[in-house]
């Protein structure tokens, strides 16, 4: 776990020295280069906003009507059924919409219960394990102004389904309650 | 599809307000989020220009190229539709690379730029391609490495071991990728037949 966080922390910084460093090496005009470059994430980031706009508020309607606490509600039962936690289950819902919405819950959710019990460590595990799926397809289909999805949404929601079954079984065997 | 899903979360958010008598709540939410969607993009901007022009210079270096060549193997599996040596497959590595570490500011420009080289390719404009689809399954679910962020939370909270979590991380994020590498498989092969009858 040492040799990870060292790597973490010194990934970004490596690669500020030693792609210039390359780069002159290898007689690139490296600042000039890299405004030309820079200049194109300008354009990108805008081209993105009309995206994030539209999913946002549509997932902060939805979440700030209490139409999310409904539709956990109603699926608790049912997840009772399978051994779920029904805690974890606004986490579950809450993790391919948003980013900060989830990390709200999964850190409400390890205050509340304490880091180290098991629902402590389920919701870190799967605040940890998969990305904000709609985020994803929203930036990156909208950088490049692609509005038909294909299978990418279907293909996202069932990694997502994985991750969490995967999460709940492996807390299950490594810490079990 | 993305059509149907926006419109019912819209629809059913106004809905459950309506009924329960707080129909002011949309308002206010729909601007707030429209107003943070614009923070978000503005945000991007500098983390773009960053790293797009550093990426540059990588790749007038030949290290794009480099790192490339050596998940080929791999990379040439996952995307069977991408030329071997077509720019898109050294950002796709440097992406993925970047998810993996954790570093997920530096993976967004990265995924980005391979998005643009993607849509080079790409015969509709419009629409999204098998390889993007394939790239954007494993965005969502890549291997991480270093939950950076949850360690932090685990940390303050008071954890006895903040990273004892990454053991289950690891697992999990394996899982979830193995699965979208299938799943796109499948997806792909469904989507061609639909197409054709």
């Amino acid at each position: 776990m040492w040799v990870l966080d060292v790597i973490s922390r010194w990934a970004i910084p490596f690669l500020l020295f030693t792609i210039p460093l390359v780069g002159l090496f290898k007689g690139i005009r490296v600042y000039e280069t890299f405004v030309t470059g820079a200049e194109q994430g300008f354009i990108t980031a805008i081209k993105i906003i009309p995206f994030l706009v539209g999913m946002l508020t549509a997932i902060g309607v939805f979440r700030a009507s209490g139409a999310m606490d409904y539709f956990v509600d109603f699926l608790s039962p049912l997840l009772q059924l399978l051994h779920f936690p029904p805690e974890i289950l606004p986490l579950a819902i809450m993790r391919p919409l948003s980013g900060g919405g989830s990390l709200g819950i999964a850190a409400e959710l390890i205050h509340t219960y304490g880091p180290d019990s098991f629902i402590g460590r389920l919701a870190s595990t799967m605040q940890g394990s998969t990305d904000t799926t709609f985020y994803i397809i929203t930036v990156y289909f909208g950088s490049v102004g692609i509005k038909k999805y294909r299978y990418a949404i279907t293909l996202g929601l069932i990694a997502d389904l994985t991750t969490l079954l995967a999460a709940i079984f492996i807390t299950n065997l490594l810490f079990p309650s | 599809m993305v059509n149907v899903i926006w419109f019912i979360l819209l629809g059913a958010g106004i809905f459950t307000a309506a009924l329960n008598g707080k129909i002011e709540v949309i308002t206010t939410a729909a601007l707030n989020s429209a107003k943070a969607a614009v923070n978000i993009g503005f945000e991007l901007i500098g983390l773009m220009a960053l790293w797009l022009g550093l990426l540059k210079i990588a790749e007038e270096a030949g290290f794009v190229n480099f790192v490339a060549r050596i998940f080929k193997p791999l990379t040439g599996f996952l995307f069977p539709s991408i030329p071997k040596d077509h720019p898109a497959m050294g950002a796709i590595v440097m992406n993925l690379s970047a998810n993996i570490l954790g570093l997920g500011n530096a993976a967004t420009p990265l995924g980005l730029k391979a998005m643009q080289e993607m849509q080079k390719l790409n015969q509709n404009n419009e629409e999204a391609s098998e390889a993007m689809c394939t790239f954007l399954g494993l965005n969502t679910s890549c291997i991480t490495l270093i939950p950076a962020t949850i360690i932090g939370i685990r940390a303050s909270a008071g954890s006895a071991d903040p990273t004892e979590i990454v053991g289950t991380t690891i697992f999990t994020t394996a899982v979830g990728m193995l699965a979208a590498i299938v799943a796109d498989r499948l997806l792909r092969n469904t989507y061609r037949k639909k197409k054709r009858w």
